[in-house]
């Protein structure tokens, strides 16, 4: 099982959705916080819905403040790159970038790859969590 | 090791920087709770806070509770650059600001902000475990001042001092060094006729009524703009005053003649309106000045440093130089150095936020340096005027605070003293130098702004601001701020409309706060924190924090070397405090005066 789960891990930070950064967590888990990083990435992904939901809403206002947009993104880039969401942080990239030039159309296409890394990494997470246990 | 003194954190078995005591501020409860843990593991003592105000909160209720501040730049009730000049300005702590951001214009921000570090997100255990270095300089650097200190840039006391009794007149140095807070204040201290160059305190001038109508008949006889100390001595025949004494308290007056004619422009009669009338002027300044200063914020930080020179009184380039506000960025009030120019300055200076009466923000933008200098001088004029008090609490808070919505617009990214520039990288923290308005020392940033009395005619930020353009600006400013907070708690309402914070401007000090009561520090025990209590203090749902600041109650030696600042420096502004009942320095810092609120985040 250990094994498993090693490997599952393994093949995470191979396939890029997790970096170092990740590692970083790991390692301020110990006997007392023995689900420390468990715990950071369940609230993560509840916070990133928060934001997700906030983006999306803005998006389908068809308003495209981009500066708020920026200010979500910016956010969620934040808290994303802090747990080692590797990929979803380089989307986030990419959004900031689209919103930096104006452009909508990149925004909406970017932000859809957000979620879809997003709910990627999630489901590769609780896999890993459970495979812990 | 930590000065138990001041931090109190250690206990005696020096496991430092073991239980070094960190505020860690962050509206991302995923990175908050990383960063917790992180400083746990470094057997750091962590307070998490995910409010600006909040924090601010805690701070002010446990002045000497926390040895560091952590805090993100993003936040939604403040930004963290104003969080980072309260903090420079009202507890001197050195605060390190965090961001995924690493754009070199965030990072020189944070530095002009006097800022200590700045890390860049996601954050590495690595790069926490040596955070206590920082508490370790700032403290070597308070301390260093608080001796003779020319060497260093003196004490902000000593700054205080020297700032009031050379009062505008020696501004000599305007050299540019960089060091040159220091050095200047050292030349000055040495070059001017001060008598007590050094960290001697000089036996306080108080300005009675009577002594002051001599004052202002003298000045307005030699009219405003060219009364120079000597001849105000002269005229004035007044025995045991020296050239010194009316310096520095041209210096204030000319602030507050600033002040007043900010929106009537009338500067020169002031003396009444001096005495009397400040408010309604200074409720128009606030809106008026702040777009002026907003504008006017945009100097460039060169220019800031010719702003500050000039001072406030004079016309230099065309900035306005507020005698003692070291106009750095905030400079923008009044820029234009014009006597009636002055008002606008102050006026913008003035903002009150809210409160309403005399409080008149001070400072919108005006570095907090010099605003200590006008309320002395108007602490000392007035001497029982309670409005004054506020205005120049507020003048001070303001100008720190100010940053935000005068900056805003300039891309300066200096806030004037709070952000007491960090050019030396002097911790903002100095700020407190508050007591020290001056700049001369160029003791760190804050008492930079402080300190600049120097020039005599109320510009001039003098010597400082020269050679650090951001330096000295941004420290006092926040030094003022500081100072002046404590005057005033209802002014420092009237700050700013706080935005997030002060939800209530008025409560000010009554808010209990349940933050800060989790708090388990109190200021008052520096060695037997509970750990925890206070481990977290969050602010949910957007927006009810309030900071309602609480003037904290931390018994004066709570305050430590905050106090000793203060106490300083303000002889005639703590006179007149203590008057009001107003406890130095460390209640007043009352948050809720200052208008974060424009920042946008």
């Amino acid at each position: 099982m250990q094994r498993q789960v090693a490997l599952i891990k393994q093949s995470l930070f191979d396939q890029g959705y997790l970096d170092e950064q990740f590692m970083e967590l790991e390692e301020l888990q110990d006997d007392v916080n023995p689900n420390f990083v468990e715990e950071v990435a369940t609230l993560y992904f509840k916070d990133s819905a928060r934001l997700i939901n906030s983006i999306d809403q803005a998006l389908e206002r068809g308003s495209f403040d981009f500066n708020r947009l920026d200010n979500y993104m910016h956010q969620f880039k934040g808290s994303s790159s802090s747990i080692g969401a590797s990929k979803v942080k380089t989307e986030c990239t990419m959004f900031r970038e689209y919103c930096r030039v104006g452009n909508a159309e990149g925004c909406l296409m970017t932000f859809q790859q957000v979620k879809k890394e997003h709910a990627t990494l999630r489901k590769k997470l609780e896999h890993y969590f459970q495979a812990s246990q | 090791m930590l000065n138990p003194g001041v931090v109190g954190g250690s206990s005696n078995s020096d496991p430092f920087p073991a239980g070094l005591r960190v505020l860690v501020v962050d509206d991302d409860p995923t990175c908050l709770m990383i960063l917790e843990r992180m400083l746990r593991t470094c057997l750091y003592r962590v307070t998490k806070c995910n409010r600006a105000g909040i924090a601010l909160t805690l701070l002010r209720k446990n002045k000497n509770g926390f040895d560091i501040v952590i805090s993100d730049v993003h936040m939604p009730d403040m930004n963290g650059f104003k969080l980072l000049e309260h903090v420079g300005l009202e507890m001197d702590l050195p605060v390190i600001m965090m961001s995924a951001d690493d754009s070199k214009s965030v990072v020189l921000k944070g530095v002009t902000h006097g800022a200590v570090d700045y890390l860049i997100k996601p954050v590495r255990i690595e790069a926490l475990k040596n955070i206590w270095q920082h508490v370790v300089r700032k403290k070597r650097n308070v301390s260093e001042h608080s001796g003779s200190v020319e060497e260093t840039g003196g004490d902000r006391q000593q700054q205080q001092r020297d700032d009031d009794d050379d009062g505008g007149g020696d501004n000599n140095s305007s050299s540019g060094n960089n060091e040159g807070n220091l050095r200047k204040r050292k030349e000055e201290e040495q070059g001017d006729d001060k008598e007590d160059t050094s960290s001697l305190k000089k036996p306080r001038v108080v300005w009675s009524v009577e002594l002051h109508q001599q004052f202002v008949a003298a000045v307005n006889h030699l009219g405003v703009d060219k009364a120079v100390p000597k001849k105000i001595l002269e005229m004035m025949n007044v025995q045991g005053l020296t050239r010194e004494n009316v310096a520095s308290h041209l210096q204030k007056y000319r602030i507050y003649l600033k002040r007043l004619g900010g929106v009537s422009q009338h500067q020169g009669n002031m003396n009444h309106s001096f005495m009397t009338g400040q408010d309604p002027s200074y409720g128009q300044l606030n809106g008026f000045d702040l777009q002026g200063l907003a504008t006017a914020g945009q100097l460039p930080a060169q220019s800031l440093a010719q702003l500050q020179a000039a001072g406030l009184g004079r016309s230099s380039s065309s900035l306005i130089k507020p005698g003692t506000m070291s106009v750095d960025q905030r400079s923008i009030f009044t820029f234009q150095n014009s006597k009636s120019r002055f008002g606008d300055g102050h006026g913008q200076m003035m903002m009150n936020g809210g409160s309403g009466n005399k409080q008149t923000s001070l400072l919108h933008g005006v570095p907090t340096g010099h605003m200590r200098l006008q309320q002395q001088q108007m602490a000392g004029m007035r001497v029982a005027d309670p409005s004054m008090q506020q205005q120049q609490s507020m003048l001070s808070r303001r100008s720190l605070l100010d940053d935000a919505v005068v900056v805003r617009n300039s891309s300066r990214v200096l806030p004037g003293a709070t952000h007491s520039v960090f050019n030396n990288s002097f911790p903002l923290a100095s700020p407190p130098g508050m007591s020290v308005t001056d700049t001369k020392g160029g003791s760190s940033s804050a008492t930079a702004a402080f300190c600049n009395p120097s020039y005599d005619i109320l510009n001039n930020f003098p010597q400082q601001q020269h050679h650090n353009n951001n330096r000295v600006n941004e420290w006092d400013l926040p030094n003022m701020g500081m100072v002046f907070n404590s005057h005033q708690d209802t002014t420092t309402a009237a700050f700013s409309a706080s935005e997030a914070y002060s939800s209530s401007s008025t409560h000010k000090r009554k808010r209990e706060a349940e933050l800060v009561v989790e708090h388990g520090q109190n200021q008052q025990q520096p060695q037997s924190r509970s750990v925890n209590p206070m481990n977290q203090v969050y602010m949910n749902g957007g927006g009810s924090v309030r900071v309602k600041t609480e003037t904290v109650t931390c018994p004066p030696q709570a305050t430590t070397m905050f106090h000793e600042q203060y106490s300083n420096q303000e002889d005639l502004l703590s006179a007149l405090l203590k008057q009001e009942g107003f406890p130095l320095l460390d209640s007043e810092f009352d948050f809720e005066g200052y208008s974060f609120d424009n920042i946008p985040v």
